[in-house]
C-alpha cells in the first residue's frame, strides 16, 4: 500500500515538472477553469451561468438530480455542445477550439455508449490504444479495471458492470492526464458499484485529474475531493464533503431512550427544547455544538444512577444536506 | 511554455503523418467487425449470392433482347446481379453501419479521441468499396461457372473501372443516406426501400425491356440503371469496341459527388437528439 502510494506521488510529481505552467498542470494546479458557463435550448436555460475550479490531481465529483445540467456542462467542457456564453479552459485550452494534442490529453466516460460489439474487449482496447501517440500498456488497463480475465471475450457479451469497465479502460488508454466520468456507476447493482469505487479511487493514485457527474451523493461522499451540486442550472453549493452547503455548521442531533419510569420533564433545562416521546421513549435534541448538552446529560444521567446505552450524536447526512439544497433550487 | 510549443508542432505535423496508419488500423478493425456481424453477411454477402443462384436458375432458357442482339436470360442477371450486390455492399451495409455506430455513441466516444475525423469515415468506406470489390469478383465467378456468362477481354478494363467507380459512388450514398435515418431498427427496412424499387425498375430483376418505357425512364435519373446498363455493356458480347458507356459513369460520378457533398455537410457524430 505504502509502496503503491509512493508511487503515486512520485508520478504527480513528474507530472508537475513536464506539465506546463499555462496547461494548468504546474503551480497553478488548476485543470479546469470555467467562468459564466451558459447554455440554452429553445425556451430553457440548461446551464444558468456556472463557475467551477477543479484543481489538477483531485476527484471532483458534480452532482446534481437528473435534468440540472450535469450532462450539457460536462459536454461542454469535453467540446460537444457549444456554449453561449462564458470562458471555459479545460487543460489551458477552450474545448470549443482545442490546440492539436489537447484529445490525447483527456480521456472520456460517456454517459451511455456500447462499445464495438463484434470485437474482443482485447481488440478494442488495442483499437482506442492505436488511436493514440503514447497510450497505456494494454495488459496493465485490462488489469486496473479488472477485465484481465475477460479480454478474449466479445465486447457484445459483456454485463453492464464490465461494460462500463470497458468504457473507463477505453478512456484510459491514451494515458489522459484528465478524465470525464459521467454517472458511471449508474443501474449498477451495489457490488458493482463497489467495485467501480475502487477503480475509480485507482485512477487518483495514477496522478489523474478525475471529474465525475454522479446522482448518488454516497459516490460523491466515497471519492471525491471536492463536490459542486448543480441544480436547475446552477451551482447551489461547492466545498469538501465536510464542509458543503455548510455542513460543519450544521446542527448535529442528540438522540437517546430515557430510562424507563423517567419523565421528560426531569430532563436538564437544555434539553427542555427536546424532542420527547418518539417511539420507546425516544429523545432527539439539536445543537450545533453538542458537547455543553452531553455534558450536562450526563452530569443529569450520573446523579440519577441511570445509564443511557443508545447514547448516539448523529452528524447530519450528507444525503439530508444534498436532498435539501436540490430540494430548494426547484 | 517554451519547452511545450515545439513539442507541440511535432505532434500536428506527425498526425498528419500518421493519417495513413491511423486509416489502416480503422480499416482493419471494421473490417474485422464487418466480417463477424451476421446481419452483414447475410444481408450483404449472401443475399445476392442467393439471388443470383434464384434467377440465373429460373430463367436458364429464354433469351434477352440487349443492344445489338440477343444473350441468355441466366447471363443476363450475372451484371444486374452484380450491380445489386456492388449496392448491397457499398451503399445498404455502410448506411447501416454507420446508423447503428452512430446510435451505439461509438462515433461519439472516436470523437473525444486524437482520431481524426478523415480516418473514421475512410476506414469505413474502404471496407464498402473492398467487400463490394471483393464481392463483385466472387459473382463473376459464379457466374461464369453455373452460367457461362463471362466478359470478352475488350470490355474487361470498362468492366474493371465501372465496378470501382460505382464502389465508390454508392458508398458516398451510404454516407450520405445515414443522416436520414434516425434509428437502427429503421436502417435496414430504409435500405432496402430505396434498393429494391430502384432494382425492379432498372431492368435488375426483370430485363428492362419487358418494362414499360415511362419506368425504365424514371429509373434513368437514378443511379442503379446506368450502372446496369454499363455492367451489361461489359457483358453483351454484341458489344463493339471497349464497351466504356462515359454517359452512365457521368450519371453516376454526378450522384457520388452530390452525395459526398450532402453526407459531409449533414454527417452527424453524435446519436439522433443529442445534437447541440
Amino acid at each position: 500500500m505504502s509502496c503503491r502510494l509512493a508511487g503515486a506521488a512520485a508520478m504527480r510529481a513528474a507530472q508537475t515538472q513536464t506539465s506546463p505552467v499555462l496547461d494548468g498542470g504546474g503551480q497553478g494546479g488548476v485543470a479546469i477553469q470555467v467562468r459564466g458557463l451558459r447554455k440554452r435550448y429553445g425556451d430553457v436555460e440548461a446551464v444558468r451561468g456556472i463557475d467551477l475550479t477543479v484543481r489538477t490531481g483531485e476527484i471532483f465529483a458534480f452532482l446534481g438530480p437528473n435534468g440540472a445540467g450535469k450532462t450539457t456542462t460536462v459536454e461542454m467542457l469535453e467540446g460537444y455542445r457549444h456554449r453561449d456564453a462564458g470562458e471555459v479552459s479545460v487543460l489551458g485550452s477552450d474545448p470549443a477550439d482545442p490546440r492539436p494534442g489537447w484529445r490525447a490529453r483527456i480521456g472520456v466516460v460517456l454517459q451511455e455508449c456500447q462499445p464495438e460489439a463484434e470485437l474482443t474487449v482485447e481488440e478494442c482496447i488495442r483499437l482506442y490504444a492505436g488511436y493514440y501517440p503514447r497510450p497505456r500498456p494494454v495488459a496493465a488497463t485490462l488489469e486496473l479495471v479488472g477485465l484481465a480475465d475477460r479480454r478474449a471475450a466479445r465486447c457484445g457479451r459483456l454485463s453492464g458492470g464490465q461494460r462500463r469497465r470497458l468504457d473507463v479502460a477505453l478512456a484510459l488508454i491514451g494515458d489522459p492526464e484528465l478524465v470525464f466520468l459521467d454517472e458511471p456507476t449508474t443501474g449498477f447493482d451495489p457490488a458493482a458499484r463497489q467495485s467501480a469505487w475502487e477503480v475509480i479511487a485507482g485512477l487518483r493514485d495514477l496522478g489523474k485529474t478525475i471529474f465525475l457527474t454522479t446522482h448518488y451523493m454516497e459516490e460523491a461522499e466515497r471519492l471525491a475531493d471536492r463536490i459542486a451540486v448543480i441544480a436547475g442550472g446552477r451551482i447551489v453549493a461547492e466545498g469538501t464533503t465536510a464542509t458543503l452547503g455548510g455542513r460543519d455548521a450544521a446542527a448535529s442531533i442528540v438522540r437517546f431512550t430515557l430510562p424507563p419510569g423517567m419523565p421528560a420533564a426531569d430532563l436538564p433545562p437544555v434539553l427542555a427544547a427536546a424532542r420527547a416521546g418518539g417511539p420507546g421513549g425516544t429523545v432527539e435534541a439539536r445543537a450545533t455544538s453538542p458537547l455543553p448538552l452531553l455534558g450536562a446529560l450526563a452530569a443529569w444521567a450520573q446523579a440519577r444512577h441511570v445509564d443511557l446505552p443508545d447514547l448516539q450524536v448523529i452528524r447530519p447526512a450528507l444525503e439530508d444536506i444534498y436532498l435539501q439544497l436540490t430540494r430548494e433550487a426547484r | 511554455m517554451t519547452a511545450v510549443s515545439p513539442g507541440r508542432a511535432v505532434s500536428a505535423a506527425g498526425s498528419r503523418r500518421q493519417l495513413p496508419r491511423l486509416i489502416a488500423h480503422q480499416f482493419r478493425a471494421d473490417l474485422r467487425c464487418f466480417a463477424r456481424n451476421t446481419q452483414s453477411r447475410f444481408f450483404t454477402l449472401l443475399l445476392p449470392v442467393l439471388f443470383l443462384v434464384i434467377f440465373g436458375s429460373v430463367f436458364r432458357n429464354a433469351d434477352v433482347e440487349v443492344p445489338g442482339g440477343s444473350i441468355n436470360e441466366s447471363v443476363y442477371y450475372v451484371p444486374g446481379i452484380i450491380a445489386f450486390g456492388l449496392i448491397s455492399a457499398a451503399f445498404s451495409n455502410v448506411a447501416v453501419t454507420v446508423v447503428r455506430t452512430r446510435e451505439a455513441g461509438i462515433y461519439k466516444r472516436r470523437r473525444a479521441t486524437p482520431l481524426p475525423a478523415s480516418a473514421v469515415i475512410a476506414g469505413r468506406a474502404l471496407v464498402g468499396v473492398l467487400t463490394a470489390v471483393a464481392l463483385t469478383a466472387a459473382l463473376l465467378v459464379i457466374g461464369w461457372a453455373a452460367y457461362g456468362a463471362s466478359i470478352p477481354v475488350r470490355t474487361a478494363p470498362a468492366f474493371a473501372l465501372d465496378v470501382i467507380a460505382a464502389a465508390v459512388v454508392f458508398c458516398c450514398l451510404g454516407f450520405a443516406v445515414a443522416p436520414l435515418i434516425g434509428n437502427v431498427d429503421a436502417a435496414v427496412p430504409v435500405t432496402l426501400a430505396i434498393v429494391l424499387p430502384l432494382s425492379f425498375i432498372s431492368g435488375i430483376f426483370i430485363p428492362a425491356g419487358e418494362l414499360p418505357g415511362w419506368l425504365v425512364n424514371i429509373g434513368a435519373v437514378f443511379p442503379v440503371r446506368p450502372l446496369a446498363t454499363a455492367l451489361l455493356a461489359a457483358y453483351n458480347p454484341h458489344t463493339t469496341g471497349p464497351g466504356l458507356r462515359w454517359g452512365d459513369l457521368a450519371i453516376l460520378a454526378a450522384w457520388g459527388a452530390a452525395g459526398l457533398t450532402f453526407a459531409t455537410l449533414r454527417f452527424s457524430w453524435v446519436p439522433r437528439g443529442e445534437g447541440d
